[in-house]
């Protein structure tokens, strides 16, 4: 086999070399890099381009940070690259929404998940369920195109006259129905509702291919109960996104028939700037609720594979098997049937018959149940380990702690009667970017260095690793922390300018201080990037099969495996993945029968 | 670009060099110490940078808080009856939720300085135990059912039916600003059709002229309420989504275009009382929009003025209907007849009160 190295978006390989036997057909540059069928290479391609996607939408957030800490200050070379948009050197408002609202759409959609799950199921579930590759592998391949064409769709629209979507990246109607509304409603609103729907289509594709491998094709002995968690993880992900994003499709076809066939799903009684529209009798509440019956299952979507990569490598790394297994897969259980059944908790002020509203507090307040007993399994499998910290585990740190600050935030939004002061403020925006946004992301970079080496056969570099995990986690608190006082204080999110507000002008050196760490963590990813890419090509060789001494079979698989993965029988497995010091042994393989005179529990 | 510009650029590239020299630097070095020794080293660094981050964490929310704490409203009473039950159900959710931080975040770090890699200890193998698993499972059900009770009972109180005396105001929400409308000294408001709307013609609100309910309809530029009577807000929307959010009062409430939505509350203190309770003598009740509405959502503001009844009466007294604005040609006849009535009513209606110096 060669290095294996993706080549998408300019990423030219510069070493290819030495072909060894590996039985499988003849494979030509586009068929091995481009359209390719293995799940390894489409996990690379996915996990490439999510960290292009990273970069575009994380220096949206830079941009508006600007305007939110600097709302004074003229910066020239804003005009020189973004012209009318930042005229006079200042971000001006159609583009400040249009930042925020490409930042919000790329973030969840086309990084926490495509670049995510994308990423870690097709990586993963061959490899630890013991397949050769996934049940369609051409379907897989369609999976990444599709996405592929979402971004290229969504990417044009950032090109348009009039600007990308503003609305904010739940599109709520009528704002985004109505071209006259706004300016990001005209063609813009048009191609970020095309390309969301090829980002179904991609997710449906992928999703199905996911479940029916994990199901159907395992290796002899995996019984359901023998998986490691990321596997489950990413089984429950599949299935939500399975069942909940044909309703958000719906919802976004009606909204296109709303926009230009006339018809009046979620328009009603509008007078819009002096002119009187026809539409009578929809509801634009309508729209948020097919909106959340994905949108909230969404958040567990992203939450979900990060929390199966954190078991997994906390386990692996304290030398310890991840506490209450079971117990595990039944919260995560209980957390995907539970997410179906709290997207009402987003609509509690829009007027919803509160006897509704407080069945939705009652399941929300209950999903903290099997996320609190998943904290104290962490806590636990953390308990009388012998803790190594390699960079994937800090970051699995990083995440436990994060998730604990987040988690804890949602039982204030939760809950409707503190939700009508908190709704829509920047408590709310601290409460989801720290329980899903940098959780997800410390789950996430907790996978790819614990994975790299499986990934490109070499180590990245430990050092940079290390500064990544410290500047992030310090930058991440005093980024969101404070954000919960302004919460405090009602504090409106999705504001351009605060100083014409005597109840929220005093916040404005916070919000300077707050800019200042989101823009130096954001050039602190950069240094994970370059450590990402410079590692392909340059990293530390890996020499053995299992650097990490792990359980779960993709160690069992050469260092650089072919399409196939192993090169002769599939290893059969005889045991649970978390055999982690267990009578005096460090670590026993799931490969390894199980011996006579071993313990049980 | 500027000079200095420049020069940042060329500091940040150069900082990134010498980051990624010292780096790749630190992996020649552990490659001649030996593995080993490196991973130990480092292992120790990181464990004790984790006990660092806990003290100097919990040391900076403290810190944080104390500089902040009197910027938001936590130390500052509700401005009405509904936000004490808002803030009563808020302080028990952060004293819950704050010692669950401190006590899962002080076991997060120090687990994971206590249990760093040591040549000495071996992991303990321990793969559940079912009586404690039942025990994180029981607590978190039990508190969270706490929560939730107390939390539904407010709820119920804050949502339930406005009280017979509640004085009634409509709120509409267009881009970018809010109208309001009294209905003066019938009580009633008068019916809208939104196709009548027309503001060329003095009816920015589509109300129905036919329906004489109308007729005495107020259409002020402000909102004044009195202290201390319930008030019910019918809330409309002409465009898109708007939302009355009133952060004193620790309410919000959509204005869907549509569906009218209403939101009750008993202001507590005047726009004088409360300048003297923060201390900011530019103090004022806002309606800031709370749901994304456009470009101008940022500048979407309403004021409100609480004040006393005989403030109030003075005030209302002044204003004319709007029907009056509608229909100059009928105006004198309208002015005549409607206005004075309008005040009259408001007397009659408070007659047990001082009068209002004139």
């Amino acid at each position: 086999m060669s290095n294996e190295i993706a080549v998408q978006h300019g990423v030219i390989p510069h070493e290819v070399h030495e072909h060894h036997d590996v039985h499988h057909h003849h494979e030509t540059f586009i068929t091995k890099y481009v359209f390719s069928q293995d799940h390894k290479m489409i996990a690379k391609q996915f996990l490439i381009t999510g960290i292009i996607w990273a970069i575009i939408g994380g220096l949206m957030s830079v941009l508006f940070r600007i305007q939110l800490g600097y709302p004074d200050v003229s910066l020239p070379w804003l005009e020189d690259i973004f012209g009318h948009w930042a005229k006079d050197g200042k971000i001006q408002p159609e583009f400040y929404y249009a930042l925020g609202t490409m930042h919000g759409t790329i973030l969840v959609f086309f990084v926490l998940t495509a670049g995510l799950s994308g990423t870690f199921a097709n990586l993963l579930i061959p490899y630890q369920v013991g397949a050769r590759d996934m049940a369609s592998p051409f379907m897989n391949m369609l999976s990444y195109w599709f996405f592929v064409l979402a971004s290229v769709i969504i990417m044009a629209s950032l090109f348009v006259q009039t600007g990308p979507a503003s609305g904010g990246w739940t599109v709520y109607p009528p704002l985004s129905a109505l071209g006259d509304a706004s300016q990001g409603s005209k063609i813009g609103m048009d191609l970020w509702l095309v390309a969301m729907a090829m980002f179904v289509v991609s997710q449906l594709l992928g999703g199905l291919n996911y479940v029916s491998t994990i199901l159907n094709m395992r290796t002899k002995g995996m019984t359901m109960t023998r998986l490691p968690l990321t596997v489950w993880a990413i089984l429950f992900t599949a299935l939500l996104g399975i069942l909940s994003f044909p309703v958000l499709f719906s919802g976004f076809i009606l909204l296109l028939f709303d926009r230009h066939l006339g018809t009046s799903f979620y328009l009603s009684d509008i007078v819009l700037g002096g002119n009187i529209l026809p539409n009578e009798g929809g509801s634009p509440i309508l729209y948020q609720h097919l909106f959340w019956f994905l949108g909230h299952p969404e958040v567990y979507i992203i939450i979900l594979p990060t929390m199966g990569l954190v078991s997994e490598v906390m386990s692996i790394n304290a030398r310890k098997p991840i506490f209450g297994y079971m117990a595990m897969i039944a919260s995560m259980f209980a957390i995907a049937l539970l997410a179906f059944l709290v997207w009402a908790h987003h609509m509690f002020v829009t007027g919803m018959n509160p006897f509704l509203g407080s069945v939705f507090v009652l399941l929300t307040l209950l999903i903290a149940v099997p996320s609190a007993i998943k904290v104290f399994n962490w806590l636990t499998t953390l308990w009388r380990g012998n803790i190594r910290f390699t960079p994937g585990m800090l970051f699995c740190v990083g995440f436990v702690s994060m998730f604990i600050s987040g988690g804890l935030t949602g039982i204030f939004v939760g809950n409707s009667t503190l939700d009508m002061h908190l709704h829509d403020t920047y408590f709310v925006i601290a409460h989801f970017h720290i329980v899903m946004g940098v959780s997800a992301f410390m789950g996430m970079f907790a996978g790819v260095y614990h994975w790299f080496p499986k990934m490109y056969g070499r180590y990245m570099n430990n050092t940079l690793g290390y500064i990544h995990f410290w500047v992030t986690l310090v930058c991440a608190y005093v980024i969101f922390w404070p954000m919960h006082y302004e919460g405090f204080a009602g504090m409106p999110r999705r504001y351009y300018d605060y100083s014409g507000w005597e109840s929220f002008k005093h916040f404005v050196e916070l919000n300077r201080v707050i800019s200042f760490a989101a823009i130096l963590s954001f050039l602190v990813q950069l240094l994970f990037v370059y450590n990402f890419f410079y590692s392909i090509f340059k990293g530390r060789k890996v020499t053995s099969q299992n650097p990490w001494g792990a359980n779960t079979l993709e160690w069992t698989t050469p260092i650089r495996p072919g399409h196939g993965n192993w090169p002769g029988e599939i290893p059969e497995v005889h045991r649970w993945a978390y055999d982690y010091g267990k009578d005096g042994k460090d670590f026993i393989p799931q490969t390894e029968p199980v011996g006579k005179d071993e313990s049980t529990h | 670009m500027t000079w200095t510009e420049y020069f940042v650029v060329i500091i940040l590239v150069l900082i990134f060099v010498v980051i990624f020299q010292i780096a790749k630097a630190s992996e020649y070095v552990s490659v001649l110490k030996g593995e080993k020794k490196t991973f130990e080293q480092n292992n120790r660094i990181n464990a004790f940078l984790m006990l660092v981050f806990l003290v100097v964490g919990l040391a900076a929310a403290w810190w944080c808080n104390k500089i902040l704490y009197k910027k938001t409203l936590l130390w500052l009473p509700a401005a009405s009856e509904h936000g004490e039950k808002i803030d009563t159900m808020m302080w028990i959710t952060i004293a819950i939720t704050g010692i669950v931080f401190i006590l899962t975040q002080i076991l997060l770090f120090w687990f994971a300085y206590k249990y760093q890699a040591s040549e000495k200890r071996k992991a303990h193998y321990y793969p559940h135990n079912n009586k404690l698993e039942l025990l994180w499972t029981v607590v978190p059900a039990i508190t969270l059912t706490v929560l939730v009770v107390f939390g539904l009972y407010y709820w119920y109180k804050i949502t339930g039916d406005a009280p017979k005396e509640a004085m009634e105001v409509e709120v509409t929400g267009h881009q970018f600003g809010w109208e309001y409308r009294y209905p003066g000294k019938d009580g009633v408001l008068g019916r809208q059709y939104y196709k009548l709307t027309d503001a060329a013609k003095g009816n920015p609100l589509g109300q129905d002229w036919k329906d004489v309910a109308n007729h005495d309809d107020l259409h002020p530029s402000e909102l004044h309420l009195v202290v201390d009577k319930p008030v019910k807000l019918i809330i409309r929307s002409q465009d898109v989504i708007h939302d009355v959010g009133l952060s004193h009062f620790r309410l919000k409430m959509d204005a869907v275009p549509g569906t009218p939505t209403t939101m009750w509350f008993t202001p507590k203190y005047t726009t004088v009382k409360m300048k003297e309770l923060t201390g900011n003598e530019n103090f004022v009740y806002e309606i800031s929009c709370d749901q994304m509405c456009g470009q101008g959502h940022y500048s979407m503001k309403g004021t409100i003025i609480v004040e006393t009844q005989e403030e109030f009466d003075k005030w209302i007294s002044a204003q004319k209907p709007q029907y009056a604005t509608a229909h100059p040609d009928a105006a004198p006849a309208v002015a005549a007849t409607t206005a004075p009535a309008v005040a009259d009513s408001v007397k009659a209606a408070t007659n047990a009160e001082p009068k209002a110096e004139h």
